[in-house]
């Protein structure tokens, strides 16, 4: 089962393509948790709002645009469409239950997909990004540029967005009507609003994410599908409302099956999202809430 | 002209009706009590107040028309404190504090929170502790806490005595009083504990299934034969 | 009491006049495509019964139809022993076979709740087209394998497609029959006491483990009768017979037919069918608002179509075609208790 040829340097190699792939799980596993924790609802449409941003950021450096000026152009974007659409299709239906919201998400996916493929046409297309791609020597180990942008920005992005949950007043009211938004009313916090910000802020984690990992796979619609399916695992490993979790889980699930898919044959690359699944399952067994979920205990 | 004003309030939850024609009011600086019995509608007329549930008739505070949303309300100057007292149990007690007064613009907030600190000791204590690890009597404490953060200019406060020892209780009274004294607060406080309410309170209403049946001073009440037999115990 | 029993018999035998009497109206072709949609019939009933009834959220459902779908045509082509079997009777096989990896699957489910299991139960079906792939010789690879043709028995004068019709739709109103059955008891009232309180249930002594599994179970059951349905009707499975998006099409049905209904499931099974295959159709239509132009054959066109129809469905009726029923006929039915 075990593949035989192991050296360090390719095994630290590996490593850092884990924690590559891992950031940017987390990036929108971290998005999934913000609304999920805000609405109760997983997001089925966060990787196609990713990919529909990152094609944005290519439109615009079609047009002359370098990386760093179109980036917040893109973020601004993706964060008016995440309220907009928090706003126009999902407060109407935000008392109805979970699976028709859940729908809902479901069918944004398919239009935004089928909007893209409409735009922009389904071939794969090269994303020109930041990074450069060549490698420099990290202790006798080559290791790409662009790998370590990746993953400092990502956990940039996550770091400020850690600060601005725990420091500012604004954080603080997104938090509050998360966790208990009838007295977040009766303080005079605007509910609504908060949940559209809590949609916008996830948007704009979805575009870092696409823009992020572009340069890494082709763009095309369906970029970001498997990789949305990973972040859903990353999600569910560390804990549906833990945003500590849902990096943590992210960066974790990246390692460990970049690791897998590499050394266990039986595993392959065919079996690494099964794989994943087998483990999380294992560990949900064990704890229900993921690494540090909690599990809502109710009164009756 | 009176703080707060009541004429003919009804108010539904889906299609059962819970207040059919509530009328009151709360002059400023005045505490007053609503007494009732379970399912009375107590906790309906606070609600009704604070916009927390789909009211019809006519409510005034301060002059104005009273706003829909409870957002909106707690804008105007209005702190409800919930039934079950609605701490954010995950948040801190200090961030449940600064919740409290996120209305307000202008004012020093570590300068409020160092007031009901004051009032309250031990939540000083337990500044960074999370609120539902907090007992219950401590929860009443930090919900009233709250309250006082956002500066009202009227507490609403729904059953403070539920579940408390009485010590406790007594405490929180004298709080109470010392706020309506100090900071010029009027309180519309709901009871179910009627001796205590008439107490502190200088008038009262009688709730009876959605309806005022008696109201008038304290000692008005404390004389009324039949408020006395149903809810005073003597 | 007796009334709304009545009515609910009244109803049943109404459907069953128009299920029999269609494809004297309808062409052959449409026979076939009015037997696909009672293939999703049957296995949205499964999935009303789990997610309608006992709470829980299978976001996995194609895989158990694609557990029903290979039993029938391993039996039927490979058989036992060399003994090839009827198509007919592999379908009671291809449920059992379903169902018991629904009561396997239900065991760990019961530790797990709400998005938790949705998202656990879609990870298996991301992961489970993957396992023919794997083992080769008894799935058939990725080339699959191939049925025999479906024929009318005792040679009865019916074409295939008019057959496949009648032997879905008859297994499709046998089955909502037995549903209805099961719910109206006391594992409807089990089942629904679980989904409401999981901790009021237990403590009224509900024994929440076997409800659910058994949920799980029954549910896993239709899913794969449907599967055997839909294999013998194209004659021909492979792993993408029974694509992901399969169970995601599931979930759709379920909600724009209405948690908590059975009936109203039909409207979805026929939306997920049409939406799937007709897309174009709706796009034609709608190139007859002024200002809309839109090319039918344009690729992400009945993607976009699909999801913008979800959308719309789902703001107008959050609870679905079910809840539009009830809406209808609630207040119908009250006058009629009222007066009796």
């Amino acid at each position: 089962m075990v593949v035989a040829a192991f050296t360090w340097t390719e095994f630290a190699q590996q490593l850092a393509a884990g924690i590559r792939e891992g950031s940017i799980y987390a990036g929108l596993a971290l998005a999934l948790v913000i609304i999920y924790r805000s609405t109760r609802v997983i997001n089925f449409a966060q990787g196609e709002m990713a990919t529909f941003t990152t094609f944005i950021a290519w439109s615009l450096m079609n047009h002359g645009l370098s990386f760093w000026t179109a980036f917040p152009i893109v973020l601004a974007i993706a964060f008016v469409g995440g309220v907009g659409i928090e706003r126009i299709l999902i407060r109407p239906v935000e008392n109805a239950s979970v699976l028709t919201i859940v729908i809902v998400t479901l069918g944004l996916a398919l239009l935004l997909n089928g909007l893209m493929s409409m735009i922009w046409g389904g071939q794969n297309r090269q994303f020109h990004g930041p990074f450069s791609t060549r490698t420099i020597d990290v202790g006798g180990v080559p290791i790409s540029v662009q790998d370590i942008g990746i993953v400092v920005t990502s956990l940039a992005l996550v770091l400020l967005l850690a600060l601005f949950f725990r420091y500012t007043k604004l954080g603080l009211a997104l938090r509050a009507a998360a966790v208990n938004p009838d007295s977040s009313r009766l303080v005079g916090v605007r509910v609504g609003w908060m949940l559209a910000l809590g949609w916008g802020i996830a948007a704009v984690l979805g575009a870092v994410a696409g823009m992020m990992i572009a340069p890494v796979v082709f763009l095309d619609p369906n970029m970001m599908q498997t990789i949305l399916l990973y972040a859903f695992a990353a999600a569910v490993l560390g804990g549906l409302d833990s945003p500590v979790g849902a990096v943590v889980g992210g960066i974790l699930l990246g390692v460990t099956i970049t690791l897998l898919g590499r050394y266990v044959e039986f595993i392959g690359s065919t079996l690494k999202l099964p794989a994943a699944l087998m483990l999380i399952l294992v560990l949900l067994l064990v704890r229900p809430g993921g690494l540090f979920g909690k599990v809502a205990v109710r009164r009756v | 002209m009176s703080l707060l004003e009541l004429r003919d309030v009804e108010a539904r939850y889906g299609p059962v009706k819970a207040l059919h024609g509530v009328t009151l009011s709360v002059d400023e600086g005045e505490l007053v009590a609503v007494l009732g019995a379970n399912g009375a509608g107590k906790t309906t007329t606070l609600r009704a107040v604070s916009g927390t549930v789909k009211r019809d008739g006519e409510l005034t505070f301060s002059g104005a028309r009273l706003p829909r949303r409870a957002e909106a309300t707690a804008r105007a100057g209005i702190a409800h404190v919930p039934e079950g007292r609605g701490t954010f149990s995950e948040l801190s007690v200090w961030e449940n504090l600064r919740l409290g007064a996120y209305t307000r613009r202008r004012g020093n907030v570590k300068e409020d929170a160092a007031r009901v600190f004051n009032y309250f000791p031990r939540l000083e204590e337990r500044r960074d502790q999370q609120a539902g690890t907090l007992s219950g009597g401590e929860q009443q404490m930090l919900a009233l806490g709250r309250a006082i953060m956002a500066r009202p200019r009227l507490l609403l406060l729904d059953e403070p005595s539920l579940g408390l020892a009485p010590l406790l209780v007594t405490e929180i009274f004298r709080v109470l009083a010392t706020m309506k004294s100090e900071e010029g607060i009027s309180v519309l406080v709901v009871e179910q504990n009627a001796n205590l309410a008439l107490a502190h309170a200088s008038r009262a209403y009688v709730l009876e299934v959605g309806r005022v049946v008696v109201d008038g001073t304290s000692d008005e009440l404390r004389k009324n034969e039949s408020v006395r037999k149903s809810y005073l115990g003597y | 009491m007796k009334v709304k029993l009545l009515l609910e018999i009244l109803g049943f035998v109404a459907l069953t006049a128009i299920v029999a009497m269609t494809p004297f109206f309808i062409s052959d072709f449409r026979s076939r495509e009015f037997a696909i949609v009672g293939m999703y019939f049957i296995a949205l009933l499964g999935l009303g019964i789990l997610t309608g009834y006992s709470g829980q959220i299978s976001l996995g459902h194609g895989a158990f139809m694609a557990i029903g779908g290979y039993t029938t045509a391993i039996l039927s082509v490979d058989g036992i022993s060399g003994h090839q079997l009827r198509d007919i009777w592999t379908i009671p096989i291809a449920g059992i076979v379903a169902g018991l990896a629904g009561l396997l699957v239900g065991l760990p489910a019961l530790r797990l709740s709400g998005l938790y299991l949705a998202l656990i139960t879609f990870g298996i079906a991301v992961s489970f087209p993957q396992l023919p792939k794997k083992f080769e010789g008894f799935f058939g690879g990725t080339s699959g394998k191939i049925l025999n043709l479906v024929k009318a028995p005792f040679g009865l004068d019916v074409t295939p497609n008019d057959w496949m019709y009648y032997l879905t739709w008859g297994i499709a109103l046998f089955l909502l029959a037995v549903a209805w059955w099961l719910l109206r008891g006391k594992t409807g009232r089990a089942l629904q006491a679980i989904r409401d309180s999981e901790v009021a249930a237990a403590s009224s002594g509900i024994n929440l483990a076997f409800y659910k599994t058994l949920a799980f179970g029954i549910s896993a059951f239709y899913a794969g009768v449907a599967g055997a349905l839909y294999a013998m009707a194209s004659a021909y499975v492979n792993p993408d017979t029974f694509a992901i998006i399969l169970s995601v099409y599931l979930v759709v049905g379920l909600a724009v037919g209405g948690l908590g209904s059975l009936v109203g499931l039909i409207a979805g099974a026929a939306l997920i069918y049409f939406l799937q295959n007709h897309a174009d159709a709706v796009a034609r239509w709608l190139n007859h608002l002024p200002a809309v132009d839109l090319n039918p054959k344009q690729p992400g066109i009945s993607s976009l179509i699909f999801g913008a129809v979800l959308i719309v469905v789902m703001l107008l009726l959050p609870t679905g075609a079910g809840g539009l029923l009830r809406r209808l006929l609630g207040p119908l039915t009250t006058r009629l208790y009222t007066r009796s």
